[in-house]
C-alpha cells in the first residue's frame, strides 16, 4: 500500500495514502477535535472543528475531508507539513466553536448529555474563555418526536448529520433528514414519524451534543454517578461486547463497546433498552407450588422439595432443558449433576434445533463476523438476520455499499435494508441448487469467496437435519468448504446462525441427549404421556410449558415468565448482569460477562444454586467456587481455557460429511425465521416496558418494521 | 426566511399525479441520467408539480418520492431547502417582490406596502378573493430596473406604489398588464430614449466588419438594433400563463 512522508507537528511520519489527514494527525500523536466526523460514517465536513494549518496552503484544511493521498510534498521535495495547534489552527477552532455555540443553549445542568458531552468538552478545551460578542436571542427549534427510544430537544442540535449518516449509510433505513438550510436547518424524520430500526438506539451514541438522548433514560442519572462494567450482551447470540452502568444494584443503561471483531460499535435496541426488564417481574426467593399455588419458601424448604421428588424418581423419568440465557458454568454445572444423577434426557436445544453437538464446525458461523466482509456471495437459508442478528445485519449492509457482492435467500423474504435476491421461499429451492438446476447455482460455483448462513427457520424444522445435510453438501459442491474450498486458501462459507446466547456453549459441552436420551421432543412428548416425571428448566421459557404435561417442574431462572409459571419449585437465579458468566457466540468466540451488580432478594449466581442443590441429592459436585467450575470447563472443553476465537482446525472433509442427516425434505414448507418479535425474544426482554413498547408500536401496531 | 414546513393537514390535496402533458416532461428529465442516478430528476419534477398546482404538496412530494424511487425524506429535504418551492397554496397570481439591496434603496419598500395594502397584509397569505397572494424574493437580477417583481414568468419593472396597486387591480380585473417597465422606457435605456449609439452606421460597420465583405443592408442594421429580443418587447404575454 503506497504511503506518503507528512511532517505533523514537527514529528516526520509515515501515513497510508488511504487515510484521511485527520486519521495521520493521530497517528502522529496529535489530538484533533471533531463533531461531524465519524469513523464509521461518511465524511460530511460540515463541523469545521478538525481544521489543521497546511503550511504552504493559502487556507487552512478540514483534515477529514482531506485524504493523504492528496497531500502534495513542497516543491523542494522535503515532506509536507502539517500544524496542527499553531496560531491559525486554534484562532480557527475558537471561531468554529464560537459559531457554534452562538445557537447552542446553554442548559447543560439539565441536559442528560451533561459530563460525556462532546461539545461541553470541547469547548472546554478549544473554547475562548471568558469571552464572548453574541447577545442576540438564541435560535429555538421545534422538539421532534422520533419514537419510542429517542428523545430529541431540537435546540442543541449541531447540525452535524451523523444521525443522518448513520440511519442513511448504516441502519439503512432512509428515514432521517435535514430540512430547511442555513440556521433554519433541523433534523427530523419524515412528518415526525417514528424511526424504525432495530438500531436506533445508536444515533443517541452518535449525537455529539444533548440533541438526541435516550428517551427510556430521561433524567435517570448522571455518568460520574454510574459505576462501568465491561461486560457481553445475551440479547442474541452474537454476544455484542457492552458496558452496563450501574448505580447501586440498578442497571441504569447498557451501551456498546467497541470491537471491531464482532459490534463494531452498534449495539440493537434490544441489547441497549431490555435493561428495564432487569428490575420487573423478579424471581427474588424461592417458591414452592403447594396445593396448586406457588408459595415464597425458603432455599432449604425448596431443595427439600426438589430432593424429595427426585429421591422417588428414576433417573430415566428425569430431564433437563437448559435456556437461551444461561452461561456456560451452569450449562457445565447442570451437565455434571445430571450426569451423576445418571440422567440422559438433557437438551440445550429449546427451540428444537436439529443440530448436532459434534463436529463442532457444524454448528457455528465458521465465516467469523468480521470475515464476512471478504465474502463476495451470501446465500441465507430460512434466517431473518435483521432480527436475529441486528448488527451483523448492519455489517452485510456495509459489505453491500462497498463491496460487489451478491447476496440471495431461500426461505422467506425480509426487507434487510439492502437487495437480496429471492430464490424461493421453500426446501425444494436448496434441493434444487444442490441439484445444480437451480439458475443460480452457477453463480455459486463462480464466486470465489461464498458463504452461506443457514438459520433457525431451517435448521429448527423437524426436517432440519435433512436441510443442514443439503447446506453442507451445497457449502462442499460450491467450493464454501471441504475439499472442494480450493478457491481462497483457508475460507470457510459454512455459517450456522444462532438466536440464543447460550446454544454455542451448551453445544460444546454436549447438553444433547445421552445414548437413549431423549431430546427436546421426546421430552416434551415423554411428559405428556407421564414418562417424564420430573423437568428441569434452567431458564428456558422458549419452549411450549403446556406439553409439560403433570412433570415436576423445577424452574431456575431470573422471571416470572412462562417457565416460573408452570413451575413446582422456583430457584431464584442471577440474570446476565449480576454475574460472571462465559458465552460462547455463534462464532465460537469465547467471551467473560462480568458482574455489574448483585442479583435481587434471595436470588443466587446459578452455579452455586446448582452446586447447593447437589450437595442436598447427596452428589456433590466437585468444584466449590467460580474458578473451580471454569477449571472443571476447561478439562472438559480445552477451548474454555482461554477467551477469545479459538484457531478453528482445517477443512477435513469428513467433518462435512456429518453435518446433519440424511431424510426426507419437506419441499413444499416455507422456510420462515421463528422469531415473530424481534423485541420480545427473551424473559429479559418481555419484562421491559420500553421493549412492549417498541413492539406494540414496531411489531403488532401501525408503523410495523419493514422486516416482517 | 422563517423555518419551513409543509402546509398544515386541512389545506393539503388528498393526492397528486402530474397532468398528461407535465408527465411526459417529467419522463424527459428522468431520461436524461444514467439509470441508478434517477433521484437526480428531483428538482425538476418538483418544479413541474409546482407549474401544475402552484405549490409543493405532501401528495406531491410523496408522489414525485414514489416516481424517483427516492424516501419521502429526501425530497422532503429538497423541497424545503429550495425557497423557490412553495410549500403552501399561493394566489392564482404569486406576486414575488424583489427587496434585495437595489430594489430596496429605488423603493421596493413601497412596492411592499402596496402588496400589503392590495393582497394581504401578511405575505404567503392568498387574498380573500383567491386570486392573489405575494411575497419577498431575493435578487431576480433585473437590478437596472429596479424596483421590480415577478408573476408567473414575467418581470414587471420601475414600479412604485401607485403602479404596483394599479398593476394588482389589473391582474384582479382579470386584464394582462403588459411586462416589463412600467414606466414607459424600453428595457434598460434611459427614460427619455437611448442617448448614446445613435449613429446605426457606426454600429453596422463595427458588428459587420467580422463578416465576409462587411456589407450590411439598412434593413439588416434595423433589425440589429432594434429587433434584439428583450423580454417586455416580445409583445404582449400573459402573466402567469404557464400555470
Amino acid at each position: 500500500m503506497a504511503s506518503r512522508k507528512l511532517i505533523i507537528d514537527g514529528n516526520e511520519i509515515e501515513a497510508e495514502d488511504t487515510i484521511t489527514l485527520l486519521q495521520a494527525c493521530e497517528q502522529a500523536g496529535a489530538e484533533i477535535p471533531r463533531f461531524c466526523y465519524h469513523e464509521r460514517l461518511s465524511v460530511a465536513g460540515n463541523c469545521r472543528m478538525c481544521l489543521v494549518e497546511w503550511v504552504g496552503a493559502p487556507k487552512l484544511q478540514a483534515s477529514c475531508a482531506l485524504q493523504v493521498r492528496d497531500i502534495f510534498p513542497n516543491k523542494d521535495g522535503t515532506p509536507a507539513k502539517i500544524n496542527t495547534n499553531s496560531a491559525p489552527v486554534k484562532k480557527a477552532r475558537e471561531g468554529a466553536m464560537e459559531f457554534l455555540l452562538i445557537n447552542h443553549p446553554l442548559d447543560c445542568p439539565i441536559c442528560d448529555q451533561g459530563g460525556e458531552c462532546d461539545l461541553q468538552d470541547q469547548a472546554m478545551a478549544y473554547g475562548r474563555a471568558s469571552f464572548h460578542r453574541f447577545n442576540e436571542n438564541k435560535r429555538a427549534v421545534e422538539n421532534k418526536y422520533m419514537g419510542p427510544l429517542i428523545k430529541t430537544i431540537m435546540t442543541r442540535c449541531i447540525q452535524c448529520t451523523r444521525c443522518v449518516r448513520f440511519a442513511t449509510e448504516v441502519a439503512g433505513v432512509s428515514e432521517l433528514g435535514a430540512t430547511g438550510r442555513g440556521e433554519e436547518m433541523e433534523i427530523t424524520t419524515y412528518l415526525q414519524q417514528a424511526f424504525t430500526s432495530e438500531l436506533s438506539g445508536n444515533v443517541v451514541d452518535l449525537c455529539p451534543v444533548g440533541a438526541l438522548t435516550s428517551r427510556p433514560y430521561a433524567f435517570n442519572a448522571r455518568p460520574w454517578e454510574l459505576r462501568k462494567t465491561e461486560s457481553i450482551d445475551v440479547m442474541d447470540g452474537m454476544g455484542a461486547n457492552i458496558r452496563v452502568d450501574t448505580r447501586g444494584r440498578q442497571v441504569m443503561r447498557v451501551l456498546p463497546r467497541n470491537n471491531d471483531e464482532i459490534n463494531e460499535e452498534w449495539i440493537s435496541d434490544k441489547t441497549r433498552h431490555a435493561r428495564d426488564g432487569l428490575s420487573c417481574q423478579r424471581l427474588d426467593k424461592p417458591y414452592v407450588r403447594r396445593n396448586g399455588k406457588l408459595v415464597a419458601a425458603s432455599w432449604v424448604e425448596a431443595f427439600a422439595a426438589i430432593s424429595s421428588k427426585m429421591k422417588t424418581c428414576a433417573p430415566q423419568r428425569m430431564a433437563a432443558i437448559v435456556g437461551d440465557l444461561a452461561g456456560a458454568e451452569e450449562i457445565k454445572a447442570l451437565k455434571d449433576l445430571m450426569t451423576g444423577l445418571g440422567v440422559v434426557n438433557l437438551d440445550c436445544r429449546q427451540d428444537g434445533a436439529k443440530l448436532k453437538s459434534t463436529p463442532r464446525q457444524g454448528y457455528l458461523f465458521n465465516t467469523t463476523i468480521a470475515g464476512v466482509e471478504a465474502a463476495d456471495l451470501v446465500l441465507y437459508i430460512g434466517t431473518n438476520l435483521r432480527w436475529e442478528a441486528p448488527v451483523l445485519n448492519a455489517r452485510m449492509r456495509k459489505l453491500w455499499l462497498n463491496t460487489n457482492v451478491r447476496f440471495a435467500n431461500i426461505g422467506k423474504a425480509y426487507d434487510l435494508t439492502y437487495p437480496v435476491a429471492q430464490l424461493g421461499e421453500s426446501a425444494d429451492v436448496l434441493q434444487a441448487l444442490v441439484d445444480g438446476r437451480h439458475e443460480f447455482a452457477d453463480a455459486l460455483k463462480e464466486a470465489r469467496r461464498p458463504m452461506l448462513i443457514v438459520g433457525a427457520g431451517a435448521y429448527c424444522r423437524p426436517d432440519g437435519a435433512a436441510l443442514l445435510k443439503l447446506a453442507a453438501r451445497l457449502a462442499m459442491d460450491t467450493g464454501m468448504i471441504g475439499p472442494a474450498g480450493i478457491h481462497e486458501g483457508g475460507w470457510n462459507g459454512f455459517n450456522v446462525l444462532h438466536t440464543a446466547a447460550s446454544r454455542v456453549a451448551g453445544l460444546d459441552l454436549g447438553f444433547v441427549p445421552g445414548d437413549a436420551g431423549r431430546d427436546l421432543d421426546g421430552i416434551l412428548s415423554g411428559a405428556q404421556s407421564g414418562e417424564i416425571e420430573l423437568v428441569y428448566l434452567l431458564g428456558a421459557d422458549e419452549l411450549d410449558t403446556t406439553k409439560l404435561g403433570n412433570a415436576f417442574v423445577i424452574y431456575q431462572g431470573t422471571h416470572g415468565d412462562a417457565g416460573a409459571h408452570r413451575a413446582d419449585v422456583i430457584l431464584p437465579g442471577a440474570a446476565y448482569t449480576e454475574k460472571s458468566g462465559l458465552y460462547a457466540n455463534f462464532e465460537g468466540r469465547l467471551q467473560m460477562a462480568n458482574r455489574a451488580g448483585f442479583p435481587p432478594g434471595d436470588a443466587k449466581e446459578d452455579w452455586a444454586i446448582l452446586r447447593a442443590l447437589s450437595d442436598v441429592l447427596g452428589q456433590p459436585l466437585p468444584y466449590d467456587d467460580i474458578d473451580g467450575v471454569r477449571r472443571a470447563l476447561s478439562a472438559q472443553c480445552a477451548l474454555y481455557g482461554s477467551l477469545g476465537m479459538p484457531e478453528l482446525p482445517g477443512a477435513d472433509p469428513g467433518i462435512w460429511n456429518a453435518i446433519g442427516d440424511t431424510g426426507q425434505v419437506d419441499g413444499g414448507l416455507s422456510l420462515a425465521s421463528p422469531i415473530r418479535d424481534f423485541y420480545l425474544t427473551n424473559p429479559i426482554a418481555r419484562a421491559s416496558e420500553t421493549m412492549a413498547e417498541c413492539s406494540r408500536l414496531f411489531v403488532t401496531g401501525d408503523l410495523k418494521l419493514a422486516a416482517e | 426566511m422563517s423555518v419551513r414546513r409543509l402546509a398544515p393537514d386541512d389545506v393539503q390535496p388528498s393526492s397528486f399525479s402530474f397532468d398528461p402533458a407535465n408527465k411526459d416532461r417529467v419522463e424527459q428529465w428522468i431520461a436524461k441520467y444514467p439509470e441508478g442516478r434517477q433521484a437526480s430528476a428531483v428538482i425538476a419534477a418538483l418544479w413541474i408539480g409546482q407549474e401544475q398546482e402552484g405549490w409543493v404538496s405532501k401528495p406531491m412530494i410523496e408522489h414525485v418520492a414514489g416516481l424517483l424511487h427516492m424516501p419521502f425524506i429526501r425530497v422532503l429535504e429538497v423541497a424545503t431547502f429550495y425557497t423557490m418551492f412553495n410549500l403552501a397554496p399561493v394566489g392564482e397570481f404569486l406576486v414575488q417582490v424583489c427587496t434585495t439591496t437595489p430594489c430596496m434603496l429605488r423603493g421596493s419598500d413601497e412596492v411592499v406596502a402596496a402588496c400589503k395594502k392590495h393582497i394581504h397584509p401578511r405575505p404567503h397569505t392568498v387574498s380573500s378573493d383567491g386570486k392573489l397572494s405575494w411575497m419577498e424574493v431575493e435578487c431576480l437580477g433585473a437590478c437596472v430596473n429596479a424596483p421590480m417583481l415577478q408573476i408567473g414568468k414575467d418581470f414587471y419593472e420601475d414600479l412604485d406604489g401607485p403602479k404596483t396597486e394599479a398593476l394588482i387591480e389589473a391582474l384582479r380585473r382579470g386584464e394582462v398588464p403588459q411586462p416589463g417597465p412600467q414606466n414607459g422606457r424600453h428595457t434598460s435605456e434611459p427614460l427619455g430614449g437611448a442617448t448614446t449609439l445613435l449613429d446605426r452606421r457606426a454600429i453596422i460597420r463595427v458588428s459587420g466588419a467580422g463578416h465576409d465583405g462587411g456589407q450590411a443592408t439598412e434593413e439588416n442594421a434595423k433589425v440589429m438594433v432594434e429587433g434584439s429580443p428583450t423580454h417586455g418587447a416580445a409583445g404582449p404575454t400573459s402573466p402567469g400563463t404557464t400555470r
